[in-house]
C-alpha cells in the first residue's frame, strides 16, 4: 500500500478517538461531575485541534515536498465540521435545550457566541463545498471561498479567549499556533513572489 | 567464588519511559478498573486521599435542604481553587499533599478582641453543626453539600466588633511554596472576599470544616471555609487565614479581576445574567443539561431577602 493511504487511514482513526472517548465516558459514568461542561469544551477544543491540524497539512508538504499530503487536507477538514458540528449541537441542546428564543438571544447579545456561530457557519460553507462537483462547479472561486479557512481558525481562537475567566494561558497557545500557520503563508507567498522584470 | 557480575540494565528497559511518566494516569486506570462502574478514572486523585471522620455533630438543622446529595466523588473532584490550578480537577491533584496543621487564624481591625487563634480555640466555643445547601457556582452549575461547620455569628459575638465595623474581609493563605499556583498572576493573591457585616451574622453563613461528617479535603479548602449559601460560590474564600473587621466596603477578588461581571454582593439572582451567560437556569449537577431553573438568592429568599431591602439588585449584582 503507498503510504500516503496508510497515513490516511490512521489519521482517520485517530481523528475518531476524541469522538470515541467521549462515547466510551458516557457509558463509564466518566464525564467529571460536570458531563455538560466537559463535552462543550472537548468538543470546542477538538474542533480547534481539527482545524490547526489541516492548517499544518500546506506548510508540511511545503517543507518536506511530499506533495501528496494533500490527499489528507480534505478529510483532516471535514474532522473539523464534524466536532464543531458537535459542539454546536451541544450548546443548542444542554444550554439552550433547542429553544430558538434563548439561542438567538445567544447569538446576539454574547460576541463569543456570535463569533463561535460564525466560525460554525464558514466551516459549514466549506464543508458543503468539500465535494468533487461543487470544486468543477465553483473553478477559480472555490479556492478563494476556501481561504475563509484562515478566517474560521481566528474565529476559533477569539471565540474561545472570550470565554476564559481568567486563565487565558490556553487560547494564547492556540493563538501562537494559528499565527505561526498563517505567518508561514504569508512568508511563503512572499518567498515565492513574481520577480518584477528588469 | 562464584560471583557474576548482574548484566547492566539499562533503566530504559525496565520500564518504557513513556509508561513511567504516565504512571499516575495508569494507576488512576488501575483503581478505575477495580472501582468497576462507578465514578471513574477523573477522580482517581480525589479518592485516594486520607479522609477523617468530624465528632459531634448536631444534625438536622432546619436550613437544611432535602434535595438530593451530591455523591463526595462530585464535591471531592470538581473543583474551582485556582491556588492550585485553573482546571476543575487539579486542585484534586495539586492540593492532596497541602498542610493545613498547625493552622492559624488571625482576627483584625475594628474589634474588641483581635487575636491570632490556632485553628483548634477557634472552633471548640461552638457546637460543629451540619448544614445541606444548595452550592450555585457562577459559572451555572449547582450542587448540594453536606457542609460541617460554624455560625460565623458565634465567632463574631466573641470577638466583638465596635460600633465602626461594617463588614468583614476573608483572607485566603498566600504561601507559594503551597500553593502552587501562586506563582502564577491568574489572581491577585492572597484571594479576599468580603461581606457586609449583617450578612456575616445571619444564621445561615457559616465557617465550613468539613464536608459529608468528614474533615474538609484540601480541595474543598481546608482547613477552613467560608459557606454563604444564597451567593455565588465565589463569595465563600478558601483556606481562610485572617479575618479583618473594616469600615469600608473590602473589593473581592474576582471583582477586582474584572468588574464587569463579578461584583462585590454576588448574590444568586436568575434576573441579572453574566455578561457572557444567561443566570436564569442552571445545571444541577450531574445533570448536563441547564434544565434547572436559578432561584432568586439560591432559594434562600425567604431568610435573606429582608437584608436587600430598597438595594438595586441589577446595579450592586
Amino acid at each position: 500500500m503507498k503510504p500516503i493511504v496508510v497515513l490516511k487511514a490512521v489519521a482517520f482513526a485517530a481523528a475518531l478517538l476524541p469522538a470515541a472517548a467521549l462515547v466510551y465516558g458516557y457509558y463509564t459514568n466518566d464525564l467529571t461531575a460536570n458531563p455538560g461542561d466537559y463535552i462543550t469544551d472537548q468538543t470546542g477544543t477538538w474542533t480547534l485541534a481539527m482545524l490547526v491540524i489541516s492548517l499544518t497539512v500546506t506548510p508540511l508538504r511545503r517543507i518536506t515536498k511530499w506533495n501528496e499530503l494533500i490527499k489528507l487536507r480534505r478529510m483532516l477538514g471535514l474532522f473539523a465540521f464534524f466536532y464543531g458540528t458537535l459542539h454546536m449541537l451541544t450548546w443548542a441542546w444542554l444550554f439552550n435545550l433547542f429553544d430558538p428564543t434563548l439561542m438567538v438571544e445567544d447569538v446576539t447579545k454574547r460576541p463569543f457566541i456570535t463569533v463561535g456561530m460564525a466560525t460554525f457557519l464558514i466551516l459549514l460553507s466549506l464543508a458543503v463545498t468539500s465535494n468533487r462537483a461543487a470544486i468543477r462547479k465553483l473553478g477559480r472561486k472555490w479556492q478563494t471561498l476556501h481561504r475563509l479557512v484562515y478566517l474560521a481558525a481566528i474565529g476559533g481562537v477569539v471565540h474561545f479567549w472570550w470565554l476564559v475567566k481568567a486563565d487565558i494561558s490556553e487560547p494564547q497557545r492556540w493563538a501562537v499556533a494559528v499565527s505561526v500557520l498563517l505567518g508561514f503563508r504569508v512568508w511563503w507567498a512572499w518567498r515565492t513572489r513574481p520577480l518584477p522584470r528588469s | 567464588m562464584l560471583i557474576k557480575n548482574a548484566p547492566d540494565i539499562r533503566s530504559s528497559e525496565i520500564t518504557p519511559k513513556s509508561i513511567y511518566l504516565r504512571r499516575r494516569e495508569f494507576i488512576q486506570a488501575s483503581a478505575a478498573a477495580l472501582v468497576g462502574a462507578g465514578f471513574g478514572s477523573l477522580t482517581g486523585d480525589a479518592l485516594a486521599q486520607a479522609r477523617t471522620k468530624l465528632a459531634g455533630i448536631k444534625k438536622g438543622s432546619p436550613f437544611n435542604t432535602t434535595e438530593k446529595v451530591n455523591p463526595f466523588e462530585h464535591v471531592a473532584s470538581y473543583n474551582n481553587f485556582y491556588e492550585f490550578g485553573t482546571g476543575k480537577d487539579e486542585p484534586a491533584v495539586n492540593a492532596r499533599n497541602f498542610k493545613t496543621t498547625p493552622w492559624t487564624i488571625e482576627v483584625e481591625g475594628l474589634v474588641a478582641k483581635p487575636a491570632k487563634y490556632a485553628l483548634e480555640d477557634f472552633i471548640k466555643p461552638s457546637v460543629l453543626e451540619e448544614r445541606i445547601y444548595r452550592m450555585r457556582c457562577v459559572e451555572a452549575w449547582s450542587m448540594v453539600i453536606p457542609w460541617v461547620g460554624i455560625p460565623l455569628a458565634d465567632v463574631i459575638k466573641r470577638v466583638q466588633p465596635n460600633g465602626k465595623a461594617q463588614f468583614v474581609e476573608f483572607l485566603s493563605l498566600h504561601d507559594v511554596g503551597r500553593m502552587p499556583f501562586q506563582r502564577t498572576d491568574v489572581l491577585e493573591w492572597p484571594y479576599r472576599e468580603g461581606l457586609r457585616l449583617d450578612e456575616a451574622n445571619h444564621p445561615l453563613t457559616i465557617l465550613a470544616v468539613g464536608v459529608f461528617d468528614e474533615i474538609l479535603p484540601p480541595q474543598n479548602g481546608a482547613p477552613i471555609r467560608l459557606v454563604v449559601p444564597w451567593k455565588y460560590g465565589f463569595k465563600g474564600g478558601k483556606s481562610i487565614v485572617k479575618m479583618r473587621f473594616v469600615e469600608r466596603q473590602p473589593v473581592n477578588t474576582w471583582q477586582k479581576m474584572a468588574p464587569q461581571e463579578y461584583g462585590f454582593y454576588a448574590n444568586v439572582n436568575p434576573q441579572v445574567d453574566h455578561p457572557r451567560w444567561s443566570q436564569a437556569r442552571e445545571r444541577r449537577l450531574p445533570e448536563a443539561a441547564n434544565r434547572t431553573p436559578t432561584l432568586m438568592f439560591n432559594g434562600y429568599g425567604d431568610q435573606v431577602a429582608s437584608l436587600y431591602t430598597g438595594l438595586d439588585l441589577r446595579k450592586n449584582y
